[in-house]
């Protein structure tokens, strides 16, 4: 097996004079769920079509499962993928059996297949509607049965839990944890930055037609160094009595809210001031270590 | 070059079709045809006193008068959102994801509506040729049923216009402006240019070349095809004397109706998979 599924070198793209996508070299491993995140207008939904075929390159390469997308074996490498559109948009006059019999003919892969990945997507009542009578939610997750047909290695997701309730959000997270423990691989795009930081294995940043950064979240965190948030319950004269035993080390913020007590401080002085906090003893209720958020690094590096 | 897979073409096509039976569009300019067809094979000569069935030259010469309005606004109504339709509603993209090729695409669109098209001439006029086949010789079945031929020639070239004009469009309200253009250029406006052209130089300069310009608009060569298969229909027009006689020839002209299916479409292709 190959070490890495998707592989980008050197990849632009130029629309006239703009230069939309800036040299992005790009590695993805067999079963990883990939994060690709930015604002609008960052080049992010331009490498998204280059790696799907969708518009040529203009210098670089791009290969999937190591062949190039629109390359001689283009059949066989688009038969591996799967690709759920944001806003998907299908037939309405079909309903939504037929509008996988219709994606499963096209992609030679058998009709007796439609029925099942209905059930998974929790439209096997609604099969013989037309698409027409269908909410935003249930043509969501009619495109995500489609991307799924033939049992693809390799995912495309762009903003894939547009229009879907917490409820079926929450089912389409399950499935992709099943897929992924299959071995799939997927690639998906979000601005709910909060609905994926705990799902992504990896991610990457993109700001400007560049990736600025790639990596785990975690890894992520560290590398911008941004300060923890530390939440401390406790009784009456908490903030005095935190203040002063965490005096001298690098905290950015002390702030009460109600009960609760916020500190900022740094990744170095964590340790620090977690040892310094235990001397309170009784004094404290109730401490949580608060991560920076994936909005946090973002915009971290954004600034 | 990539290779082209029939299958591809055949599913597209099959859906472009089924989606026209469904909603009704081949039953109605099916009707369409039909009730013109028949109004003019049996009304046709009311203005001279006489109701009913007379001739198939006239009836012809009737309908073709009809068809080359009817028709090319009908293909091009068909067509002109093919490809720009899907690209504006979001599934062209998801489309070109799929293991089909771009040129798989449009020939596959191009047939489903073409194959719309043909039945919807083919059933239209077939039942207007049942019905007056009891008062037809077979010599006037075998002209009727060359009528139809050209008629489903007319249609699939203004459908391959269409079909371009789709690919180049970078809306639907655009293409739809780009189809009535179109029509009006090729069903309107292109006999007046010749013709005011020849007015101004008083039939001096380039008139040999008249009869030449008229294979470049596809409503004028099915015209002149039906005209020249017509004994009494080419002595009512009086062009038998003017046209040359190379350019007389049924299987010649089929061949230049041809050429329009083919070119624009080969255009449409080539500009979409750039």
């Amino acid at each position: 097996m190959a070490s890495t599924i998707v592989e980008a070198h050197g990849v632009t793209k130029n629309f006239g004079s703009i230069q939309a996508v800036k040299g992005i070299d790009l590695s993805i491993a067999p079963g990883e769920l990939f994060g690709l995140i930015g604002h609008n207008g960052a080049g992010k939904s331009t490498l998204f079509k280059m790696m799907l075929g969708l518009i040529p390159i203009t210098s670089g390469q791009i290969h999937l499962d190591g062949e190039p997308i629109s390359g001689p074996r283009f059949r066989e490498t688009r038969r591996k993928i799967g690709y759920l559109p944001e806003n998907v948009v299908l037939y309405d006059n079909l309903t939504g059996l037929e509008t996988l019999h219709f994606f499963a003919d096209l992609k030679a892969v058998a009709r007796r297949e439609c029925a099942g990945l209905l059930d998974k997507v929790g439209l096997t009542a609604a099969a013989g509607r037309r698409v027409r009578e269908y909410s935003k939610g249930m043509r969501q997750r009619l495109g995500f049965a489609q991307a799924l047909l033939g049992t693809p290695r390799l995912l495309f997701l762009d903003e894939p839990t547009t229009g879907l309730d917490p409820g079926a959000i929450r089912d389409f997270y399950r499935i992709l944890r099943e897929l992924k423990n299959d071995g799939v691989t997927m690639v998906l795009t979000s601005h709910i930055l909060a609905e994926i930081q705990e799902r992504v294995d990896r991610l990457a940043i993109m700001e400007d037609g560049r990736i600025r950064a790639t990596g785990t979240v975690q890894a992520l965190r560290e590398a911008m160094n941004l300060p923890l948030t530390l939440e401390i319950a406790g009784g009456a004269g908490l903030g005095e009595q935190v203040a002063r035993v965490l005096e001298g080390l690098a905290i950015e913020a002390i702030e009460e809210s109600g009960s609760l007590l916020h500190i900022r401080l740094s990744r170095d002085a964590k340790m620090p001031a977690l040892t310094r906090l235990a001397t309170l003893g009784e004094t404290l209720r109730d401490l949580h270590v608060r991560e920076p958020s994936l909005e946090d690094v973002f915009f971290g590096y954004r600034a | 070059m990539l290779s082209i897979d029939f299958r591809q073409i055949g599913i597209i096509a099959s859906k472009e079709f089924w989606d026209r039976i469904r909603n009704r569009w081949v039953l109605a300019v099916a009707l369409v045809f039909t009730v013109f067809a028949l109004v003019i094979a049996y009304f046709g000569s009311a203005q001279q006193g006489a109701i009913g069935f007379r001739s198939i030259d006239v009836t012809i010469a009737s309908l073709v008068s009809l068809v080359i309005y009817l028709i090319p606004l009908i293909a091009l109504i068909l067509g002109f959102d093919a490809i720009v339709g899907e690209r504006e509603r979001g599934s062209l993209d998801l489309l070109l994801t799929l293991p089909i090729t771009r040129r798989e695409l449009i020939l596959g669109k191009y047939a489903g509506l073409a194959g719309a098209l043909g039945f919807s001439t083919i059933v239209g006029f077939g039942a207007v040729g049942v019905i007056l086949s009891p008062s037809l010789t077979l010599n006037a079945l075998f002209h009727y049923a060359g009528f139809m031929g050209s008629a489903l020639l007319l249609g699939f070239a203004f459908l391959s216009l269409a079909v371009m004009l789709s690919v180049f469009a970078s809306d639907r309200t655009r293409a739809s402006g780009l189809a009535i253009g179109t029509w009006f250029f090729f069903v309107l406006v292109f006999d007046l240019l010749l013709l005011g052209a020849l007015v101004i130089t008083a039939g001096e300069y380039g008139g040999a070349i008249f009869p030449y310009l008229l294979l470049l608009n596809p409503a004028d060569v099915f015209r002149v095809l039906n005209v020249f298969s017509l004994d009494e229909v080419r002595t009512l027009y009086g062009l038998a004397t003017v046209f040359p006689e190379a350019l007389s020839n049924p299987a010649t002209l089929g061949g230049v109706m041809l050429a329009w299916i083919v070119a624009p479409l080969a255009v449409a292709i080539w500009r979409f998979e750039r």
